[in-house]
């Protein structure tokens, strides 16, 4: 049965949606801001049976997951930008050895320590593999409230289907607010397909091995290289969402993500009562970035502007959908800083009125 | 409609919980309704604050630009957050506690004297019950029985707490129909 | 006519190594622990519930030889990975197989926490004093005056700090069951050394807790003497840093003679 609507923060509604996606092994080591997560699963994996482990660092943490992915089962691990910078060495061999996991990452302000507020500077680390070698992970960015329920369960569902590990790109504010959500049954774990390649112990078969380190002098890591390439092209041609808010009249196409995203809409609905009709365009898989629909909306509205909460990382991927036929304007926040709907209006309302005060024109 | 509040004050008097009993009492009147607290870095010096946002359409923004309503528990919430609050808009005030007032003209002030409302109902640690049933009240955000349900979600498991709470949130509603 | 001699099988190819040639170098102790390894999971009947994690090491590729399930793990965490193995399939049998780099030095944390937690795991610690597969630099074991590639004129205690000891500080952590340590350079030792395995496993399956089997094991190649030198450096100057002999066993068990 569905849940009840229920109050809840965004890191214990994560926390309840992969339980309900099936999640049973959860490994973290604690960091601000989303320390509600691992906090809430402590308590809530003995209930059903499941296991929690607050690791000895990020690293220890990430293989555990590794081992429990490989060992069949549905797994997550989650942290906040200093953190998942050390997961990066797991995340890298997961991808080479196609082991599905959720990590969710609540970014805060960096570089280096930075601090505990809100930020979307990850963004790069995120979208383009984040850890060494030639592999994409997905990238799933909820606006926060229900939608974290409906994306983690996208999430497992996306990591098993192409047997990759799969981010989901929070911040520290969509991990503190509370909004009522209401979560969908519990899955049947027996209603997933088979796992036939995690290990069990080989009664009944081949001994099986797997191993991310490919040194054949056969060109064997090359072939590896290039199949994975090929699973990441059809995540590419699949797998893309985004959501657009754009009515009849609109004159500029305003393109953010996550907590980003909503400070915006609400940006764009102040302005309408100014007369001035800008729409939203917000991408929901980072990678794959929803470039083909932004191209198309792009030429229908000519003018985009890019908020974020960095200094510039999302509009380089604007760029590429878009290109030079675009007037692109940039704003961005440095971590730090919660901005409000007002901050965001003052920047659109600078682009209509052309008088470059607030972020600044992209030229291609 | 949408409405957004700002409670603050020194932690310990009770502000993120007054927060959590309007956002679950908007909840239960179907709203919808994003609670953002004050964190970490920002909790230091032993100040809390949060903001609620009620809405009968969905939500976008949870940070608001200028909140509608601020309740200001202490003399320094009322210095930080007065200039924020929308032209219009209503100041409530822990008038048991401090004497200043808002410096601007174009808002609402509502000075509750929840100390002795509190020892009113028999619950001396009730003060911020007794805020949350005179901002309901008088914003009109939640009726009697729903910023009831909102405390009684919010404090869950805690049911000791009820009917004390109770006492003083409908002291509170009093004290704005009235005045005293 | 006919004969009546009965053969008995008395040695052959253990189920749990597969029929691939190893590459360990001539003397190597690698190729002698993974022999005691799958003689003992054979014996033992575990071949089929096992899921082994080898390390980053020289023996990166043990998957290649031995013949039960097995995933690799980045360098040093061959324990976090096995502790998720383990919670997962708490009916399987889990081993880590890790050299002295993998587990005394990027590992540490890795080790002393799996051990401390007491996750039902053994491991079977290949120290041979040197970065192996990397070509022979300073381990965390290396010894005293032992020459290394980045401790040129030998270990200095001064500046390299002095060859850890880490069997006897996991010794401390309360998950521990079982530590000894063995070598695998005489006849009397290896067999000392499968008892050893067996006994950690034992533990395993009887749900005690953590347990460990160091084995002092020679690598020719980077300490650039002849094989047989090797073994002799092990039972003459090894043993003196790491004497062998049980370092911790709470399990209770009588040890049959
Ligand atoms: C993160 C990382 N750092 C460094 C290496 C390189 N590396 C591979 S094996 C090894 C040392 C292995 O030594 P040991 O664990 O003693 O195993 P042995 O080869 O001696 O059996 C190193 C440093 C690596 N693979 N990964
Ligand atoms: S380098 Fe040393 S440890 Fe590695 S295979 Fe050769 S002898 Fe064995
Ligand atoms: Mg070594």
């Amino acid at each position: 049965m569905p849940s009840e609507k229920m109050l809840m923060n965004g890191s214990q509604t994560v926390g309840e949606a992969a339980v309900r996606a099936g999640c049973r092994y959860y490994f973290g080591y604690p960091i601000t801001p989303q320390n509600e997560l691992p906090e809430y699963l402590s308590a809530r994996m003995p209930e059903v049976g499941g296991t929690f482990i607050q690791g000895e660092s990020e690293i220890a943490s990430i293989n555990m997951v590794l081992g429990a992915s490989v060992s069949g089962a549905r797994t997550m691990t989650s942290s906040s930008s200093p953190g998942v910078s050390l997961k990066q060495e797991g995340i890298s061999y997961m991808a080479g050895m196609e082991l599905p996991a959720v990590i969710i990452n609540m970014m805060r302000g960096g570089p280096g320590l930075g601090n505990i507020a809100p930020s979307a500077a990850d963004y790069f680390q995120a979208t383009r593999g984040g850890g060494h070698g030639d592999y994409r992970t997905p990238v799933l960015a909820p606006g926060g409230g229900q939608e974290l329920v409906d994306l983690t369960f996208e999430a497992f569902d996306l990591a098993d289907k192409y047997r990759n590990p799969v981010l989901i790109l929070g911040d520290g504010l969509m991990g503190q607010i509370m909004e009522p959500v209401v979560f969908p049954d519990f899955i049947d774990l027996k209603d997933l397909p088979e796992k036939d390649w995690a290990l069990r112990g080989c009664k009944g078969r081949e001994a099986r091995a797997v191993f991310s380190m490919i040194l054949g002098q056969k060109g064997e890591l090359y072939r590896h290289n290039l199949d994975l390439q090929k699973k990441y092209d059809r995540i590419t041609a699949e797998e893309q969402r985004w959501e657009t808010k754009c009515p009849e009249n609109t004159e500029l196409i305003v393109v953010a993500y996550g907590s980003a995203a909503r400070i915006a809409e609400s940006a764009i609905e102040e302005l309408k009562t100014e007369g001035i009709n800008a729409g939203l365009f917000r991408p929901i898989s980072l990678w794959p970035f929803p470039l083909p629909a932004l191209r198309e909306l792009s030429k229908q509205i000519p003018k985009v502007a890019v908020f974020e909460l960095c200094l510039g990382q999302m509009v380089e991927d604007v760029i590429l959908s878009v290109g030079e036929r675009s007037e692109i304007y940039f704003h961005g926040l440095p971590g730090g800083i919660i901005p409000t709907p007002a901050q965001v209006a003052e920047f659109l309302r600078s682009i209509v009125k052309g008088d470059g005060k607030v972020g600044r024109r992209i030229e291609v | 409609m949408i409405t957004r509040t700002i409670f603050a004050g020194f932690g310990g008097q009770g502000v993120l919980l007054m927060g959590y009993v309007l956002s679950h009492g908007a909840m239960h009147k179907g709203l919808d309704v994003t609670y953002f607290p004050s964190y970490g870095a920002e909790m230091r010096g032993g100040t809390a604050n949060c903001t609620v946002t009620l809405s009968d359409k969905k939500i976008a923004s949870p940070v608001a630009s200028n909140p509608d309503i601020l309740v200001a528990m202490n003399f320094p919430s009322l210095e930080k957050f007065e200039s924020t609050v929308v032209e219009g808009g209503t100041v409530f005030l822990n008038s048991s506690l401090f004497e200043e007032r808002p410096s601007r003209d174009d808002i609402d002030v509502v000075p509750v004297p929840i100390m002795d409302l509190a020892r009113e109902a028999g619950s001396a640690r009730g003060e911020n019950m007794v805020m949350i049933g005179t901002v309901c009240a008088k914003a009109g955000l939640l009726s009697l029985e729903e910023t009831i349900k909102g405390m009684q979600a919010a404090l869950k498991g805690k049911d000791k707490f009820f009917s004390l709470n109770q006492k003083a949130i409908e002291r509170g509603f009093a004290f704005a129909a009235d005045g005293k | 006519m006919s004969t009546d001699i009965e053969y008995k099988k008395i040695f052959g190819w253990p189920e749990s190594l597969k029929h691939n040639p190893t590459h360990y170098c001539p003397g190597c102790g690698h190729s002698i622990a993974h022999r005691l390894v799958a003689e003992c999971l054979d014996e033992m009947g575990l071949r089929e519930k096992t899921i082994g994690v080898p390390p980053v090491g020289c023996s990166v590729l043990a998957y290649n030889y031995f013949n039960f399930d097995m995933v690799e793990a980045p360098h040093g965490r061959a324990l976090a990975v096995a502790t998720g193995v383990k919670r997962v399939h708490p009916d399987k049998f889990v081993l880590t197989y890790q050299g002295d780099g993998d587990l005394a030095a990027i590992g540490t944390a890795e080790t002393i926490h799996a051990a401390n937690r007491g996750e039902r795991i053994s491991t079977i610690f290949i120290n041979n004093a040197i970065y192996g597969m990397t070509g022979g630099q300073m381990a965390p074991t290396t010894l005293l005056g032992q020459n290394a590639t980045t401790a040129p004129g030998g270990r200095d205690s001064r500046l390299h700090g002095q060859p850890i000891d880490i069997s006897s500080m996991l010794a401390v952590c309360g998950g521990v069951v079982f530590v000894e340590r063995c070598a695998l350079t005489s006849v009397k030792q290896i067999r000392k050394a499968k008892k050893a395995i067996k006994k950690s496993f034992q533990c395993q399956l009887d749900d005690l807790g953590f347990s460990l089997v160091e084995l002092l094991s020679p690598c020719p190649t980077n300490w650039k003497v002849s094989p047989k030198d090797s073994w002799d450096w092990v039972n003459e100057e090894m043993v003196k840093t790491y004497p062998l002999g049980v370092i911790k066993d709470t399990t209770g068990y009588e040890d049959k003679k």
